[in-house]
């Protein structure tokens, strides 16, 4: 069987979405092409040629996919994935803007964020903000899958040596156009990666009181993240969001800070490894997921929790 | 221009659904049905479009059983001018919602497709993207906010790294994220007129559309349980937890 694979990359590198795509690839079991296309992307083809498990490399470098535009990479995706018995991609922003688009263009169903492989047509993933484990088989010829990262373990990075293909084919759909981008920088691990996360909510009052959490972050090699309370009150930009609707993590260690505990923030960190409260509210319903649940004043908590590290 | 919406009907996002005990499916029995979040704010950004003179028309569509008319009610109470209901009673998977969709684009020729990115049941976040490329159209996804200027809609994205910027050319299909807008409530004599507003029924057959499931769901269960916790008096005990209970840190 043999399956490709669309790469989470920035031209440069390639992201560790990846590397738990393709972990998701193994357990199916298959030939594994990894698709990269971008715009001056030789470097990052060069990267995912030493993943691990990856046999071939397909890489469409052309201007018509410089910025991963849906409407042009689903073209190219639904093109070369015809010869494919499955196509994977991350379940990232890029990987759902892109995929079901593909998968329409095939004619086959798309199946969301996978958790796990059961045979080669039949999957669990998560239905009702991962209140309801749905197992699911596909009556598709060709399956389309995003992959939940945060449920497969990555694969090497390193390790691999994959042929390298140049792929000509240019897909321009002329119908949409990149304007500008606001990445959010910052010097602490991303999000989805960390080991550890500190997540902020409605109970930091404001943005000012998130430097807090950043200082006991910064002590732990922690990313930091918020609920979508602390988002829509303006506290922190989106990208920081965890939940249904926000970004799934699954680290070592997740403290919740001033959080309640609502089933859509759950749905986006209940499967961490270990679970830390801290809130005011003895009966706030985080409790009932937290390993270690301190009921105290956040204000308090925090500053003491930071200076005994 | 004319703006079409489709709302879908879910759950409520506050119930804690539970699967049946016999793993059959969810359980839906007496559960508040409500329209899907995403779908309010798709129906929010057309009525506000619509109050700046940019649509003139704005049309709501749901795709399930004869009930889902409430949620189109409550749309056309919310700000919508028409509604249409394509009824069927078997469950309606993401590409066969889009393929419907695209039927009624087909004879409704709207500039603009507003859904939401996401429906909170299945949370599959699928049918604008196919829509889109059934219809060939541009797609906007997750936005945060929507601009048109002429034939362009310019849409901002909530993308993993921070925000983007797209372009698009008309029509385009747009799906909503939570932060696009915050939708406003029917008033009560917006809901008794929305009850006089036309709502045209149709069957997949009428629009010519298969509808016939791809993915078969096998069964359902409840995720693994954690295990019960505790709580920690100080940050003292926290952190001889965390450092020689669990290891973490
Ligand atoms: C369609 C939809 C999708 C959603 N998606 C997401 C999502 O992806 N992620 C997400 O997080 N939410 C999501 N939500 C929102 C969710 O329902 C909750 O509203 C949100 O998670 C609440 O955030 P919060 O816990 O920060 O705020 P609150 O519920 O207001 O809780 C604040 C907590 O802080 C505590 N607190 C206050 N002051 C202090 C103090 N001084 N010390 C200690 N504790 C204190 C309080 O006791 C309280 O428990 C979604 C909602 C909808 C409708
Ligand atoms: N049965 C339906 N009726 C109308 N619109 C729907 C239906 N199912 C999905 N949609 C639309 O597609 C969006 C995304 O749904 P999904 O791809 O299922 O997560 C929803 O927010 C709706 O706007």
């Amino acid at each position: 069987m043999s399956i490709l694979i669309l790469a989470e990359h920035d031209n440069a590198s390639i992201k560790g979405a990846t590397l738990n795509t393709v972990a998701a690839a193994k357990a199916i079991g298959g030939d594994i092409t990894v698709l990269v296309a971008g715009e001056a992307c030789g470097a990052a083809a060069e990267a995912a040629a030493k993943i691990e498990g990856v046999s071939k490399v397909l890489v469409a470098d052309n201007a018509a996919y410089g910025h991963q535009l849906a409407e042009n990479v689903s073209l190219l995706v639904a093109e070369l994935g015809k010869d494919y018995a499955y196509i994977l991609a991350p379940a990232t922003t890029n990987g759902k803007n892109t995929l079901p688009r593909a998968a329409a263009l095939l004619d086959v169903a798309q199946i969301s964020e996978i958790i796990s492989v059961e045979s080669a047509d039949t999957f669990k993933r998560p239905i009702y903000a991962g209140n309801v484990i749905a197992t699911v088989q596909s009556s598709d010829a060709i399956k389309v899958i995003t992959v939940r990262t945060t449920a497969f373990d990555a694969v090497a990075a390193e390790g691999g040596s994959a042929s390298v293909e140049a792929v000509a084919s240019a897909h321009d759909a002329g119908n949409s156009s990149y304007v500008r981008e606001e990445v959010a920088k910052s010097d602490r691990p991303e999000l989805t990666a960390a080991s550890i996360v500190v997540s902020g909510g409605r109970g930091m009052q404001n943005g000012d009181n998130f430097a807090m959490l950043y200082s006991l972050a910064d002590k732990l090699g922690a990313a930091v993240g918020a609920s979508r309370a602390a988002v829509d009150a303006g506290f922190v930009p989106n990208d920081m969001q965890v939940g249904q609707t926000g970004k799934i993590v699954a680290p070592g260690l997740y403290i919740a800070v001033g959080i309640s505990g609502a089933i859509q923030h759950l749905a986006g960190m209940k499967d961490s490894k270990v679970i830390v409260a801290i809130n005011k509210d003895e009966d706030a319903p985080i409790f009932q997921v937290a390993d270690y649940g301190l009921v105290a004043d956040l204000f308090d908590a925090v500053p003491e929790l930071d200076s005994s590290l | 221009m004319k703006v079409l919406v489709a709302v879908k009907r879910v759950v409520d996002y506050n119930v804690k659904v539970r699967p049946k005990s016999d793993g059959t499916g969810v359980d839906l029995n007496n559960v508040k049905m409500a329209i899907n979040p995403f779908c309010e704010i798709a129906i929010e950004e057309a009525v506000r479009l619509k109050e700046k003179g940019v649509v003139t028309e704005i049309v709501a569509v749901s795709i399930g059983a004869k009930v889902c008319q409430e949620q189109i009610r409550t749309a056309l109470a919310l700000g919508a001018d028409r509604g249409i209901l394509v009824e069927t009673d078997v469950e309606v998977q993401p590409l066969a919602i889009a393929k419907l969709l695209k039927a009624v684009v087909d004879k409704e020729e709207p500039k603009m497709v507003i859904l939401g990115k996401q429906a909170i049941d299945g949370d599959n976040n699928q049918t604008g993207q196919m829509l889109a490329a059934l219809t060939g159209m541009s797609q906007g996804t997750f936005a945060s906010e929507v601009v048109v200027e002429g034939d362009t809609v310019t849409v901002t994205r909530e993308v993993d790294s921070g925000s983007q910027v797209v372009k698009l050319n008309l029509p385009a299909v747009v799906t909503t994220d939570l932060r696009l807008n915050e939708p406003r409530y029917a008033s009560l004599p917006n809901i008794m007129k929305a009850k006089k507003k036309p709502l045209d029924t149709m069957t997949p057959e009428d629009l010519g559309v298969d509808v016939t499931p791809r993915v078969t769901t096998l069964k359902v269960e409840p995720p693994a349980e954690r295990q019960a916790g505790i709580k920690v008096a100080d940050v003292a005990e926290l952190v001889d937890k965390l450092k020689n209970e669990a290891k973490v840190i």
